[in-house]
């Protein structure tokens, strides 16, 4: 798998569904109130075909996060002539069909499952970033990008670009910071209420409907890169009413800590993080360490990960903590713009 | 202390005089008056006052107080830390103290237990105020994970309070009854709790005998369980990598600093006991003696824990201990920090060396020192590291960067230490604040080796 924008960038697309009836099942649910005996049944069936269930939730990608797509409810031809508008649509056998828009029933995607496959994350996936910092001239493109998708305000940061200055000998360089989504967390070890965790695919996420807001993990972040929402979020009159998205963490939450995903919900649609993506300079490559590749969020370029590593001495911050970052910094040697350091913005308090 | 209790003792003439008297002087206090109502509706009204503080920080989030990101810990949980530290006294006096046998810490057992049950049951609450989340508090016991310190520090300071609440009440009951039988003129709903409380008690020999074997239970189970609260408090702040935080003597040094503030803190109550309720017959200037001598103690283990938390880090000054070590002798925090450890710590205990300084008064006033000092303290221990992470702290508002604690902060504190004072008030003036059978019992007992 490597990234492009072929995939699922479904809204201008056609809605790629495939029969099949756990998903039904288990989107349809949200109907009834009270937790069947039937539900839990789904739910283990849900269990037993994760694999399955994943991959075919994985293909209706962004549409079925965003809540906007449909479901094809049956094939009924005969139906479809009293409609003129039609829709195609991803069979089971994987033939691509026309059927009648009516046709199509509207579903929410069921809140449980999506927290669940939140916390279990995507199935042999070993995501890992690289942050070449000889390219990097503070653009903040990601900082921005991020705060946007994530509705931030300007000084509340999942990535961060730093001044970095080792001894007063050594030039400075800019440094993007963004969660190193440690291998050996200090975070989740000292979370009192499993609000923080460790996803199988190597990606930490913050659950804040879980947080109690005590603010340990922020202590113990060597790396500054937690948040915490000390006022009323900036977008939680408008994010109100949604549903809340695990790998979004949005609607972000008063009161609960907020932290870098490494946009989760991104790479459920194989698309590559919003800093990453964002970046004008080529700085970030993001990949799966699995498969011992990366790919640079600005020329789209995938490369070898061992390669890149090895040929560009690139290290991990803090390595000496342990806490095994699954970030690498390749060093600002032969930078592509000199160091300069533009006007900083003043950063007032907003409400 | 012994378990069996002399009966010919307890039916001779001596213990019965005796208790007379003793009971005498100490239910006199035991009562509804003016001062009481007046001094208790003081402290409702300031702590109504103080918890509107407290909505207002509920509504808004807690934005209202001086915390952010950068220092996200501040006010609130050094004042945790000093509430479960002032409460570890009760263990320090009745165990560490009472198992050894010395006989001169009975009158003072009981204020050491109040202490200890007021400070420990407002620290639970103290951690509440910080919490972003207070609703969600049964998130802890319903996904609770026992790997977070946090977890061990719920369960531990809730066990030590009712460990503590026990050691308190157990010896009580005798008093009770004693109560129950000799009030007179005290509101009937008074004596009407008594009854129920002294679960009628009749002072048979073989009922001391069993509540005494239960007190010598708890007064050992409650060692370990003190250091536990204490040295878990302490890796709440140890167990990260902040220098200034990332100590392998955290938790000795943690105990050693509580003692020295729980200490303090029965000095000033003593003192407040013997001269408002007039008890210098059984609150002696031998009493604040001894407990000044305990005091010097403690504080000079204290020091001597300073000495290896400073100084070690100070020799090496590794590049991050080093910007904080700086920050604590002569940058920012200098004033306070020089200031806690010499007018909370050396200098009293320079003063106190001398006998003459070892009377109620001087020492009460020291004892003032100390406390505040103590208090003081948790702060420098809690919020100066965390103003230099490992990383730069960089495009943020600048009240980001410093921390400086809000009215709506220091109300809250407030409200948390007039909660405390309630407490006390309450467990010392609607029960009898010494010991009245364990008083008499000892006088007795001495009065006849006398005459033998």
């Amino acid at each position: 798998m490597f990234f492009s924008n072929f995939g699922m960038s479904s809204k201008k697309f056609h809605t790629f569904i495939k029969l099949n009836p756990v998903f039904q099942k288990a989107f349809m649910s949200e109907n009834k109130k009270k937790k069947s005996p039937e539900d839990s049944k789904i739910e283990k069936m849900l269990e037993s075909s994760r694999r399955d269930f994943l991959k075919k939730v994985g293909l209706v990608g962004a549409a079925s996060v965003a809540g906007a797509a449909a479901v094809y409810s049956g094939y009924r031809y005969e139906k479809a002539k009293s409609s003129g508008e039609t829709v195609k649509v991803l069979t089971e056998d994987n033939r691509l069909v026309e059927i009648p828009k009516d046709q199509v029933k509207g579903y929410k995607p069921d809140p449980k499952a999506l927290l669940l496959r939140g916390r279990e994350g995507i199935k042999g996936k070993k995501w890992v970033m690289v942050i070449d910092l000889s390219r990097c001239r503070n653009a903040r493109k990601c900082v921005n990008a991020c705060q946007g998708a994530h509705h931030l305000r300007p000084y509340e940061y999942h990535i961060n670009t730093l001044v970095m200055q080792e001894s007063v000998n050594t030039p400075k360089y800019f440094m993007p910071k963004p969660c190193q989504h440690c291998d050996n967390p200090p975070c989740v070890s000292v979370c009192p209420v499993d609000a923080t965790f460790k996803r199988q695919d190597g990606i930490v996420l913050i659950d804040n409907e879980r947080c109690i807001g005590c603010r340990f993990c922020m202590a113990a972040c060597p790396y500054s890169a937690r948040m915490f929402h000390w006022q009323e979020p900036l977008n939680a009159e408008a994010d109100k009413d949604k549903d809340y998205n695990i790998e979004l963490n949005v609607p972000q939450k008063k009161g609960t800590i907020s932290k870098c995903l490494f946009s989760a919900d991104r790479l459920r649609e194989n698309l590559l993080p919003y800093c990453v993506s964002a970046c004008p300079n080529g700085v970030f490559y993001f990949g799966d360490e699995n498969e011992n590749a990366v790919t640079n969020g600005t020329t789209k370029e995938t490369v070898n990960l061992k390669e890149l590593l090895e040929k560009n001495g690139a290290y991990r911050l803090m390595a000496e903590l342990g806490t095994k970052p699954r970030v690498y910094y390749l060093p600002p040697k032969n930078r592509l713009f000199e160091f300069k350091q533009g006007e900083e913005p003043e950063y007032k308090e907003l409400t | 202390m012994s378990v069996k209790m002399d009966v010919s003792l307890f039916t001779s003439d001596a213990y019965k005089k005796k208790l007379d008297s003793v009971s005498s002087d100490i239910l006199r206090n035991v009562r509804i008056n003016k001062g009481f109502i007046l001094w208790l509706g003081f402290l409702f009204v300031a702590l109504v006052v103080c918890l509107y503080a407290y909505t207002i920080q509920l509504r808004k989030g807690l934005g209202v107080t001086g915390l952010r990101d950068v220092t996200s810990w501040g006010m609130y949980i050094a004042n945790f830390v000093f509430f479960v530290a002032t409460s570890l006294v009760g263990m320090l006096i009745s165990s560490v103290l009472g198992l050894a046998g010395t006989k001169w810490i009975k009158p003072i057992a009981r204020i050491a237990e109040i202490i200890a049950v007021a400070f420990a049951a407002v620290a639970g609450l103290v951690i509440i105020s910080d919490m972003g989340r207070p609703d969600r508090l049964p998130y802890v016991f319903r996904f609770g994970r026992v790997q977070s310190p946090i977890l061990w520090d719920v369960t531990v300071v809730t066990t030590y309070f009712f460990v503590s609440l026990l050691l308190w009440f157990l010896p009580l009951i005798p008093d009770l009854a004693i109560s129950k039988s000799r009030l007179t003129g005290r509101p009937p709903f008074l004596i009407k709790v008594y009854d129920m409380l002294s679960f009628k008690w009749i002072h048979h020999p073989k009922q001391y005998e069993i509540m005494k074997q239960a007190m010598r239970v708890l007064l050992i189970l409650i060692v370990p369980l003190a250091f536990a609260i204490h040295t878990v408090t302490s890796w709440l702040f140890a167990v990260t990598p902040r220098s200034g935080w990332d100590s392998s003597i955290f938790g000795p040094y943690f105990i050693s600093g509580a003692f020295v503030s729980g200490t303090a803190a029965v000095i000033i109550a003593m003192y407040f006991f013997r001269v408002n309720y007039k008890l210098q017959k059984y609150l002696t200037e031998d009493h604040f003696e001894k407990t000044g001598r305990v005091l010097v103690l403690v504080s000079i283990v204290y020091i001597y824990f300073n000495l290896n938390e400073f100084i070690v880090p100070g020799y090496k000054l590794k590049s991050l201990d080093a910007i904080h070590l700086k920050e604590l002798f002569t940058g920012e925090y200098a004033p306070l920090f020089w200031g806690v450890q010499l007018l909370g710590l050396v200098i009293p205990v320079v003063l106190l060396l001398f006998k003459g300084i070892r009377k109620p008064l001087p020492m009460m006033i020291i004892a003032v020192f100390v406390l505040a000092g103590a208090w003081l303290k948790r702060f420098i221990i809690v919020v100066p590291p965390q103003a230099h992470p490992f990383l730069p702290v960089q495009h943020v508002p600048f009240q980001w960067i410093v921390y400086k604690p809000t009215l709506i902060e220091i109300s809250v504190t407030l409200a948390s230490i007039l909660l405390v004072l309630v407490i006390i008030t309450v467990l010392s003036k609607l029960f009898p604040i010494l010991p009245i059978w364990e008083i008499a019992e000892d006088e007795a007992v001495t009065e006849m080796e006398q005459i033998k």
